[in-house]
């Protein structure tokens, strides 16, 4: 074991993983985590929390996991290069881990222009490989990346995205052979719908070996209205939502069932990508409908979680 | 061609190793900044053959090249390098025009305020001091990725399309297909060290 990753031991152990994600309020309100960070215990291994997403303005990220920890969980910091230089993410790689968390997945970012403040300067100093490898040789080489040494190094679990759905797509195995040579220890996937691109990715992915070196959770993420599958299908870049998605949803009567089907769509493809070779669990993501969480995982066999002996 | 600096001979030399090689040399901007000794004592140390050598004013001009590449059309098509001692603008043009072909740069291109060279219209330049184009197969994802990626596209290219502005290309899209053409997909696997900002415009 690299670290004291909850994460990490369930994966070690050779059980099927389990990460959700909690977004973090747009205000100093404390209640918010602690209600979310709740509904979760339980029902996740670790929980991603996510760093200003979509580049609008919320509570630091490290600050909500360090309130996730005090709710006895494993907090996954997500760390972007948008907002910080190389000086700013190594400051703040020390800071976490001296605050007991094991976990940081580290992102490029969403562009500011996405967000409530487009004026903003992107810093983009470091891009998510470079950062990956940043944070690796400060976990086992001890160093700086200016090279320099350190006397305690920040004990952190790493973890990466990749997005088999995004083009080239023949570059997208290559890419993840990139972030794991850069350190990556596991992978968060784009969430995924489509489920034969999915497959085929995996296979590539199989096939050179990487499987064997980093972990791969596959994203997931039940669908909560007919308005949100077609904006994710047209708005969202890099996302891919087929029409069987959509027509499966248009079935259903009411609001209430298109939330349900939602619910159900998201059980069978967890169901499905964990009979995949090569799959080492999942990442569910429900943001803002944190409350269904229980329920996902319980369907789709999961519960209980794994728990360790101190 | 603006201000440029010689890149170090460890740099070029295992991009022509037993390979024929031609040579662009652009002195457009030869009152501005261009080290001609320098420039010849990187042309010196390489001991492949040279099959051809064009010195003109202006290589930043696609007009200008297209003559010169006319001119020059035999060495060139002998040639399996070619090598650029130009500004970023430069070296994109004749990337651009040979595109099916090796095209390296010798030079980095430094920040010189207020001055954007005299032709630089279709392809971008930051003067980033550091340059790439040797590992994207001449085209600069300094200025034209919109998060400055080194390492290729990000998880938001779709369609060939910039994710942060639809109305632009993907440049590492077009990085992938320009490096696969040239049977040099393997390039994208370099993993691209952090940047040396300090010697680009602030
Ligand atoms: S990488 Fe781009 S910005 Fe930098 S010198 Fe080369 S062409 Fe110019
Ligand atoms: S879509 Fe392409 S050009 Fe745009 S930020 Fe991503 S990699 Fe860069």
């Amino acid at each position: 074991m690299k670290t004291k990753s909850n994460l990490e031991r369930v994966l070690e152990s050779g059980h099927f993983a389990v990460t959700g994600e909690l977004g973090p309020p747009a205000s100093a309100d404390a209640g918010v985590i602690r209600k979310k960070a709740k509904l979760l215990k339980g029902n996740v291994d670790a929980f991603n929390i996510t760093d200003g997403q979509t580049a609008v303005v919320r509570m630091a990220s490290w600050a909500a996991a360090v309130m996730g920890k005090e709710e006895g969980m494993d907090p996954i910091v997500q760390m972007t290069c948008r907002d910080r230089n190389r000086i700013a993410l190594q400051m703040d790689v020390l800071g976490i881990s001296a605050l007991g968390i094991n976990n940081m997945l580290c992102l490029t970012g969403d562009h500011q222009k996405f967000g409530n403040h487009p004026a903003a300067r992107g810093v983009y100093d470091l891009d998510s490989i470079q950062l990956l490898r940043m944070v690796r040789d400060m976990r086992d080489e001890k160093r700086f990346q200016c090279g320099d040494e350190m006397a305690v190094e920040p004990r952190l679990f790493i973890g990466a995205a990749e997005n088999p759905f995004a083009d080239p797509f023949e570059f997208r195995v290559p890419r993840l052979a990139k972030k794991v040579e850069a350190g990556a220890d596991f992978i968060q996937t784009q969430i995924i719908y489509n489920l034969d691109k999915f497959a085929e990715w995996m296979k590539g992915v199989r096939d050179r070996g990487l499987h064997e070196r980093v972990k791969i959770l596959a994203g997931v993420a039940p669908i909560k209205s007919l308005g949100a599958a077609r904006y994710m299908k047209t708005r969202v870049p890099g996302m891919d939502v087929p029409d069987s998605v959509i027509e499966r949803l248009q079935k259903a009567t009411s609001k209430e069932q298109v939330s349900r089907e939602g619910i159900n769509l998201c059980v069978d493809i967890i169901k499905r990508v964990r009979e995949i070779e090569g799959v080492a669990g999942i990442h569910l993501m429900a943001i803002e409908w944190e409350e269904v969480v229980p329920e996902i995982i319980g369907a789709a066999d999961l519960l209980p979680r794994p728990v360790f002996a101190e | 061609m603006l201000a440029v600096q010689i890149k170090a001979k460890e740099e070029i030399l295992p991009l022509v190793s037993s390979k024929r090689i031609f040579i662009f040399e652009c002195l457009g901007c030869h009152d501005v900044y261009y080290p001609v000794e320098e420039a010849q004592k990187l042309i010196d140390s390489i001991d492949q053959e040279i099959v051809g050598r064009a010195t003109l004013d202006y290589l930043c001009h696609a007009d200008y090249d297209r003559e010169y590449i006319k001119a020059y059309a035999r060495e060139i098509e002998r040639a399996e390098v070619i090598l650029v001692f130009s500004c970023g603008v430069g070296a994109q043009v004749v990337s651009s025009l040979l595109d099916d072909r090796k095209v390296y740069t010798c030079c980095d291109t430094l920040y010189l305020a207020g001055f954007q060279g005299l032709t630089a219209k279709e392809f971008d330049c930051d003067q980033c001091g550091e340059c790439y184009l040797n590992y994207t197969g001449g085209l600069c994802p300094v200025a034209l990725c919109s998060k400055n990626l080194l390492n290729g596209p990000c998880g938001g290219s779709q369609g060939g399309k910039c994710e942060v502005d639809p109305d632009m290309p993907c440049v590492w899209q077009e990085i992938f297909d320009r490096l696969a053409g040239l049977g040099q997909l393997e390039t994208m696997d370099r993993l691209g060290p952090p940047k040396k900002w300090n010697v680009s415009p602030a």
